[in-house]
């Protein structure tokens, strides 16, 4: 029981990253793909922060006298690959306004469908 | 000097944002122009001082490794530290008139601050001696490359973007799961001390789990072959100066990544001998060159033609690694510092045309030889290297490979090599037919190109001839690098 119970972070970050992943492949609208990588990243980063926790652990702050520490390293680098989500996802937000702005649609079959003509469109002018 | 090692990234960096605050337009290819200089000219004087000691280390703020961050310099790093400078400073001395043609005057100045960005963040996995800092920085040249991408004229550019965007984050994250993984079972960041505390627990599934996400990772962002499939569009559909800087150094700075995992870090033993990745490399390597080269020959936009011809060298370079060798190593070195050379005259010759007539469709080209001999010229020497022909660059990393197959009595591969080569020959050949040999359309006559690019093309055009016949600088910075690696005795 204990090891079910102590390992529920990890469970959910298995579920959390399976479900990410599988928005990114199977949905054809292009905001729903990128939340479901940010979904994935933070999968990721609940992973980091599970790592660096010990139970009983406390902060090495201000205080010499402590046994067990959690360790705070994996929470510092977590706090870069946030920001470095963040920065991805506002990319691709950027991108899907502008992919709005060109095609008039989000929806990746449209996309395709449109490329697929411009293509057929040289070729039958070469 | 001392402060060099640092001063390669902090200096890109820096002047990326100095353009943005300047705002000014010429201003903004001039900084970026110096900046190259100023890099080109240290990684010459990291290469001199690598001749004193093996390795050239960096504490960043004082903190000593582990503890601290460290960047470590050895020949692999300095090699690809030339190759990005010396790509950086052709491509800036060519993306001033390129640019002007091809970008709206509103986006230089951020056109310019996300090259630099990207150059920062290439030339920083090039030398970080951490396996995070390594995620960092390819974040940062990530997300700047996928920005440079979306500025190309078609909107295709916009989606080829996103789908990178895409992948690409998936690889990183990989990555950074893989990394994880590795210091919870070490409890350290710093490469040379995880290559020393992994053997203790390299029997464990985490640490194959992290070895397997990472090398799917490193394989999405450099296009190994089934991951490939963001880079055609990305190549083909973004500005020209783009497409030449990514195809030059992208997709090396990502296998370099590979080598540095596999050798530095893990140990060839590990990776190459335990886990079967030796012969996935072969496998995955060969049916990329084979593939690429075939989907090549199909594509009537040449920029498509050429990416796909990138995935099937990427092909070379993993089979190459793959035999787990010295002279594999350096084969697999010495055609990453080639290819650069090859793919970076074509690139840089389809933008000169792509200048004139706004395509690079096959048709468009029919009578180039007459009409713009130079440009054409180039793209011959390109292609003759990318064919492998004695006497140009291209002919000595395929030499080193077919050897080094053959060491290892794998004759089927390299006669697979030879008849590669020959679908290389159909692809580069049918653009000089039409280039040669199709008459000139009417009304279309011969007209100055500017002087900057045809000068950048032909350096990097003459670069392959001279490469070709005098080794002493690539081959021996090669094996230079590989014996750092993985020592004499393998």
């Amino acid at each position: 029981m204990n090891e079910l119970f102590g390992h529920f972070n990890y469970y959910i970050v298995v579920i959390l990253m399976m479900m990410g992943l599988y928005i990114v492949i199977a949905s054809s609208n292009l905001v729903k793909k990128l939340i479901g990588l940010s979904v994935f990243q933070v999968s990721v980063f609940i992973l980091y922060i599970t790592f660096g926790k010990v139970t009983e652990g406390s902060p090495p702050i201000l205080t010499d006298n402590t046994d067990v520490y959690s360790n705070p390293l994996p929470h510092v680098l977590i706090l870069t690959a946030i920001v470095v989500g963040v920065a991805t996802t506002s990319v691709g937000l950027a991108l899907i306004v502008r992919i709005q702005e060109a095609y008039g649609s989000i929806d990746e079959d449209d996309i395709n469908a449109m490329d697929d003509k411009d293509d057929d469109h040289l070729e039958k002018k070469v | 000097m001392m402060h060099l090692p640092v001063l390669i990234v902090v200096v890109p960096l820096l002047a990326g944002a100095l353009i943005v605050l300047l705002n000014h337009r010429k201003g903004a290819w001039l900084i970026t122009l110096l900046t190259s200089i100023f890099l080109v000219f240290s990684s010459v004087q990291l290469i001199q001082m690598l001749g004193q000691a093996d390795v050239i280390t960096y504490t960043l703020g004082g903190w000593n490794a582990p503890l601290g961050i460290e960047l470590r310099i050895d020949g692999l790093s300095a090699l690809m530290v030339l190759i990005l400078a010396a790509s950086a400073l052709l491509v800036s001395i060519y993306a001033l008139k390129s640019v002007e043609k091809e970008i709206p005057e509103k986006n230089h100045v951020p056109f310019y601050t996300a090259l630099l960005f990207v150059l920062a963040g290439l030339i920083g996995i090039s030398v970080t001696a951490d396996a995070f800092n390594i995620f960092v920085f390819l974040e940062i040249s990530s997300l700047s490359t996928y920005a440079l991408i979306s500025m190309g004229r078609d909107r295709r550019a916009l989606y080829a973007s996103y789908l990178y965007l895409i992948m690409g984050t998936i690889g990183a994250t990989f990555i950074l799961i893989g990394i994880g993984f590795m210091y919870v079972m070490t409890g350290t960041l710093n490469i040379e001390d995880l290559a020393q505390r992994l053997p203790a627990v390299a029997d464990t599934n985490a640490i194959r789990a992290a070895f397997a996400f990472i090398t799917i990772g490193v394989g999405i962002k450099a296009a190994m072959l089934p991951l490939h499939q963001w880079l055609p569009n990305a190549y083909a559909y973004s500005p020209s100066v783009v497409s030449i800087f990514l195809a030059a150094t992208a997709t090396k700075v990502a296998v370099y990544v590979l080598i540095r995992f596999v050798s530095s870090l893990y140990g060839i033993e590990f990776s190459l001998v335990q886990m079967p990745f030796d012969n996935l490399l072969m496998i995955l390597g060969t049916i990329g060159v084979l593939a690429g080269s075939v989907y090549a020959i199909y594509q009537s936009n040449v920029k498509r033609m050429l990416a796909y011809s990138s995935v099937a060298q990427i092909g070379y370079i993993l089979l190459a690694i793959g035999l787990a060798s010295q002279p594999g190593f350096t084969a697999a070195l010495l055609h990453m510092f080639n290819h650069a050379l090859i793919k970076g005259t074509l690139f840089m010759a389809l933008g000169v045309i792509f200048y004139r007539f706004a395509s690079t469709e096959l048709s468009a080209m029919s009578g180039l030889g007459k009409t713009m001999p130079l440009t054409m010229a180039a793209f011959t020497i390109g292609g003759l290297s990318l064919i492998g022909v004695p006497g140009t660059a291209g002919f000595v990393s395929k030499w080193y490979l077919v050897t080094a197959l053959l060491d290892a009595s794998l004759w089927p591969l390299a006669l697979l090599i030879l008849v590669a080569s020959i679908l290389t020959l159909i692809y580069v050949g049918r653009v000089i037919e039409v280039a040669y040999f199709r008459p000139v359309p009417e009304g279309r006559t011969r007209q100055k190109t500017p002087l900057t690019m045809i000068v950048a093309l032909w350096i990097f055009a003459l670069s392959n001839i001279y490469f070709g016949l005098d080794t002493d600088i690539s081959l021996g910075l090669s094996s230079f690098a590989v014996n750092q690696l993985i020592g004499v005795a393998l």
